[in-house]
């Protein structure tokens, strides 16, 4: 630990460290709830729903990231937020995400795959407008 | 021998383009393998904590998974053959396919069958052509291969790995066969044993004195281990496709390296004849002027 009151963060998507530094709050959305976490939690591995993580950093505001479901494993005052896919708001493209979530809506209701494409959609356009 | 001189110029200018076109193949492929060497570099640390994670749940809990369960009689085997969409890259695809070919060999002496799972249009070309039936293959992404096609390689080889006995295309273990980059010199072709998976692995061990927490998991052990153990199988095989990139351009590097010289090559011994040629005529053209020269000599002589 750099300095002993903070949590060294890790948010890696598939094919790229997303953003990696030291905060002092993460909160994410795990499938049994939102969670919080503060410096000395104790060791958790959940499984996290497609949801916006919000990341206090150290330095500088508050920020967000659309993930796509994925894992929150803390340990060690060490918090990695792992997703196959994962971008801060101000990388995601609003308007190509709504464009996304009308194209899946029309899809249609009982389409499974038609479904995800817009709640992970709305996740995205849900963490831009919270950092604007 | 003026036609020659014609013909061996127009091979050289025919040889002088093609090595324009090897040499720019070879810096084409110089590039992108820089950057495919960024990308393999980018995806370790998903890699890395996912290892992490999975290593955690198997030492803390003893949960027993589908997708770690050695079948007691193994029957079937899956191999996944990472081979290139396009050729020129020297012996790359021929060689994965060699390997694959030594792999099958192997499980079929130890009495299983071998079900075939290809990436990348060559493999399949060959596999084709031999009228081998292929399980399923995907193709259009070998030298940038993206996680989505990963994902759904794994989606379909867990699938298969999870389906009952009896069903179509269910099968006992999994294999993968791709060419590991060592160096820009070095590409082996590997195989490796996907599934079921030996989790705890020797590269990414946990060192002694860190000693991993006892973790709480939500909802509960099992759900978490079946969320993560697809993952860490997409991404193991995220890394193959990686490798697999990374080894071909550096395969087609130097193959078009090579090109490039033997046109060189080439190019000096077409020259060489073709001066050679150019000499001939000159030296018959001026026989024939002092032949002629001395032929009117000899007539005028004679009249005189």
């Amino acid at each position: 630990m750099a300095d002993n009151d903070q949590l060294q963060v890790e948010l890696v998507a598939a094919d790229r460290t997303v953003w990696s530094g030291q905060a002092t709050m993460v909160i994410a959305k795990t499938a049994e709830g939102d969670i919080g976490v503060l410096r000395n939690h104790m060791p958790v591995l959940s499984l996290l729903d497609d949801g916006v993580v919000s990341i206090d950093p150290v330095d500088g505001e508050r920020m967000y990231a659309a993930v796509d479901g994925g894992f929150l494993s803390v340990a060690n005052n060490r918090v990695s937020i792992l997703a196959q896919f994962a971008a801060l708001s101000d990388e995601i493209d609003v308007e190509a995400a709504r464009a996304e979530l009308e194209s899946a809506q029309a899809a249609g209701d009982d389409d499974e795959d038609a479904a995800n494409r817009a709640r992970r959609a709305e996740v995205r356009i849900r963490a831009a407008e919270k950092a604007s | 021998m003026a036609v020659s001189l014609r013909e061996y110029r127009a091979r050289i200018k025919s040889t002088e383009s093609m090595k324009k076109i090897t040499r720019a193949m070879e810096l084409i492929a110089a590039s992108r393998i820089i950057k495919a060497q960024q990308r393999a570099q980018s995806a370790a640390p998903y890699a890395r904590e996912l290892t992490r994670a999975v290593s955690a749940v198997a030492t803390y809990s003893n949960v027993d998974h589908p997708l770690t369960r050695e079948p007691e009689d193994p029957k079937r085997a899956a191999v996944l053959i990472v081979t290139s969409d396009r050729g020129l890259a020297g012996a790359y695809s021929s060689s994965v396919l060699k390997e694959a070919e030594r792999l099958a060999e192997r499980l079929r002496g130890e009495g299983k069958d071998v079900v075939t799972y290809i990436a990348g249009r060559k493999g399949e070309a060959y596999y084709k052509f031999r009228n081998r039936p292929i399980a399923q293959s995907w193709t259009g992404f070998s030298d940038q291969p993206s996680y989505d096609v990963a994902h759904e390689i794994g989606r379909t080889l867990i699938d298969a790995f999870l389906a009952d006995e009896g069903e179509e295309n269910a099968v006992d273990e999994v294999h993968v066969v791709f060419t590991r980059f060592r160096s820009m010199l070095v590409q082996e072709p590997t195989d490796v044993r996907l599934l079921p998976l030996e989790v705890v692995e020797g590269e990414e061990k946990p060192s002694n004195g860190d000693v991993l927490p006892l973790y709480e998991f939500e909802p509960s052990p099992e759900e978490v281990l079946d969320g993560l153990l697809p993952q860490y199988v997409q991404s193991r095989i995220f890394f193959a496709l990686l490798q697999a990139a990374a080894s071909e351009l550096a395969a087609r590097q130097k193959a078009m390296k090579s090109a490039t010289d033997n046109a060189d090559e080439l190019i000096k011994k077409f020259t060489r004849i073709a001066n050679q040629a150019r000499q001939a005529g000159i030296t018959q053209e001026i026989s024939e002027i002092v032949g002629g020269v001395n032929a009117l000599a000899d007539a005028q002589a004679g009249s005189e």
